[in-house]
């Protein structure tokens, strides 16, 4: 097993200095001045050259890239072109209000998806089989901000209080049905199949013979098989959600780091940028780190087989 | 053989009824958007502001929007901006990452670990970040620009599955047999180890045009995609974004278009890999 996570790590490694190298790159091959976006309409000549020492920007690539490097060992993402604060902070401050997001949105997603999976997979093709999975096809298509405006007018409908906003939780439903939405019809369609699947093996056959009752067999037997792939999308799915939230937040003005980024995009403040995007990113690889792992953990199977297939 | 295949191909995807209706949804949008000038009963530009914010009518049957335009003109026309989109965006993905997982599946070693890292590193970028991005970085966002980004941000995926197709190829007889014929690298390549490759990647291509036209609805919502009077689905629900108390038609009627289109394409895709390669079969079944 041990084995198994430290090759797992190794794999990690280079991923994320690629990771680290392919944000720096890409901020420096963007066209334009940086230092001119910070200072704006009005400037001269010195306080440009000055603002240039100060970033290093005057500096060879790979001098840069060093430095950079170096921050960010120390934990240093550097300095926003725009409100001169540092990024680690402004990150860590939006930091929470996402991962808050990202729960929620799982949170909706694991219930609505697993929930509407099985009672889908009980009766095949009846009518409640075919509504849901209308539903989860639907929700799988839609777009995400679309199902966030729907959501406003439906809530403005019923007059729910709680539409945009940050603090108190009644504001994380909204967000998070949005979020989750996509996820959740995603995760019913799996479960669904992997649940007609197990429910086919001999051992359900079998427990259903020994007279067990149909809630014992598919909460005790089929749902335990079913939910070796399920966790594996979840644990995808919960990267994705910190990508995913740029939307969201915007629609609902969530303070967390989608919109920053999106915010930093839009006014060309490349250090918040690259420290979001490097964030998401790390996030997002992490997460699928501890999928596998939780993955091996779980399954014997696959750990071996991963084993022998990795090169 | 070829011939075969494909009539084999055809046959079953006859039988799968909901491959059928999403060829059927996919067929539709495609006849609108062609024949958009034809099919549209409004001119979808002509503001007339008499006529602003008018609920569907028998004259506008989705409504008006905020300059008094009719909003399934505007929709209909969004087809072809969205059909564009999604066909260019996914070639250019189609286009990288068939070639990459070509190489790295057929020449291994140290090229396929270079290859496969970095998309590895691809893969671990939030997809839609990167192309706000790249949208953002040059001077003027446009169709075009988003179109590149969301084609350069896509491939990874086509990339793998290109690999993995490639490496049960090359064991085949045949490639062996040309191989010990002493062909040339680039004719076994082209000749035997492209064409029997593609069924899983024609499948993939069929799915991201789906992601496309999410993607560059996504972009335009944002305002980085198509820029008015331009009528992109995306772009027409964000500036329906302001009058959700009341017009709701605004926002509501493109969303559906997207979901339409991104059904059409992901059902067509899903019966497409069932009738080519049936221990494929989709697990989402």
């Amino acid at each position: 097993m041990l084995q198994y996570i430290l090759k797992r790590f190794a794999q990690l490694v280079p991923v994320i200095l690629g990771i680290i190298l392919l944000t720096f790159i890409l901020m420096y091959i963007v066209p334009g001045d940086p230092v001119l976006s910070m200072v704006g309409e009005r400037y001269d000549e010195e306080t440009l050259e000055l603002l240039r020492e100060q970033f290093h920007l005057n500096d060879p690539l790979w001098k840069q890239f060093g430095h950079y490097l170096w921050g960010l060992a120390h934990g240093d993402l550097g300095v926003s072109f725009v409100s001169q604060k540092p990024v680690t902070d402004m990150i860590l401050e939006r930091f929470p209000a996402t991962m808050l997001l990202a729960v929620g949105a799982m949170v909706v997603s694991i219930l609505l998806g697993i929930s509407v999976g099985i009672i889908s997979s009980i009766k095949p093709h009846s009518w409640i089989d075919r509504t849901s999975m209308g539903f989860a096809l639907i929700g799988v298509s839609a777009p995400v901000f679309w199902v966030g405006l729907l959501l406003v007018i439906g809530a403005r409908y019923v007059g729910w209080p709680y539409l945009t906003g940050y603090g108190c939780l009644p504001y994380l439903i909204l967000p998070a049905i949005t979020l989750g939405t996509r996820s959740a019809a995603f995760l019913a369609r799996v479960t669904r199949a992997n649940m007609l699947e197990v429910l086919s093996q001999d051992y359900v056959r079998t427990a259903k013979a020994k007279g067990l009752s149909n809630f014992i067999v598919v909460t005790k037997h089929a749902l335990k098989n079913t939910l070796i792939p399920v966790i594996t999308i979840i644990g995808v799915d919960f990267g994705s959600y910190l990508s995913g939230a740029v939307l969201t937040e915007s629609i609902f003005n969530w303070p967390g780091i989608g919109r920053l980024a999106l915010t930093a995009i839009l006014k060309r403040d490349f250090p918040v940028i690259q420290g979001a995007v490097l964030v998401t990113a790390l996030v997002f690889v992490t997460a699928n780190f501890v999928v596998d792992i939780l993955y091996g953990v779980i399954d014997p199977r696959i750990r071996v087989q991963k084993e022998s297939n990795a090169r | 053989m070829r011939g075969s295949i494909t009539q084999e191909t055809l046959r079953q995807l006859r039988k799968n009824k909901t491959a059928l209706f999403g060829l059927f949804l996919v067929a539709l949008l495609v006849f609108t958007g062609v024949f958009a000038p034809f099919v549209a009963p409004h001119n979808p530009y002509k503001a007339d502001l008499d006529i602003s914010l008018q609920p569907p009518s028998t004259q506008y049957w989705l409504g008006t929007d905020e300059e008094g335009r009719d909003v399934l003109s505007r929709i209909i026309y969004g087809a072809r901006i969205s059909l564009k989109v999604g066909i260019i965006a996914s070639s250019i993905s189609l286009m990288i990452g068939a070639l990459l997982g070509l190489i790295a599946g057929f020449f291994r070693g140290w090229i396929e670990t270079i290859i496969m890292r970095f998309t590895d590193v691809m893969f671990g970028f939030p997809a839609l970040l990167f192309m706000i991005g790249i949208t953002a970085a040059v001077p003027r966002p446009s169709i075009e620009v988003a179109m590149l980004a969301i084609g350069l941000v896509s491939w990874p995926g086509m990339a793998r599955i290109m690999r993995s197709q490639v490496l049960t190829v090359v064991d085949r007889e045949y490639v062996i047999a040309a191989r010990s014929l002493g062909y040339s690298k680039l004719r076994i390549i082209f000749r035997h180890v492209l064409p029997n490759s593609l069924a899983p990647v024609v499948v993939a291509f069929t799915m991201s045009i789906a992601g496309a036209v999410m993607a560059e609805a996504s972009l335009s919502f944002i305002g980085l995609g198509a820029q008015p009077p331009e009528p992109s689905w995306g772009s027409m629900i964000a500036f329906g974004r302001v009058h959700l108390r009341g017009e709701w038609w605004i926002s509501v009627f493109p969303g559906i278009a997207i979901a339409l289109m991104v059904i059409g394409f992901n059902l067509f895709g899903e019966g497409l890999r069932d009738a080519l390669d049936p221990t494929m079969r989709s697990k989402t079944k």
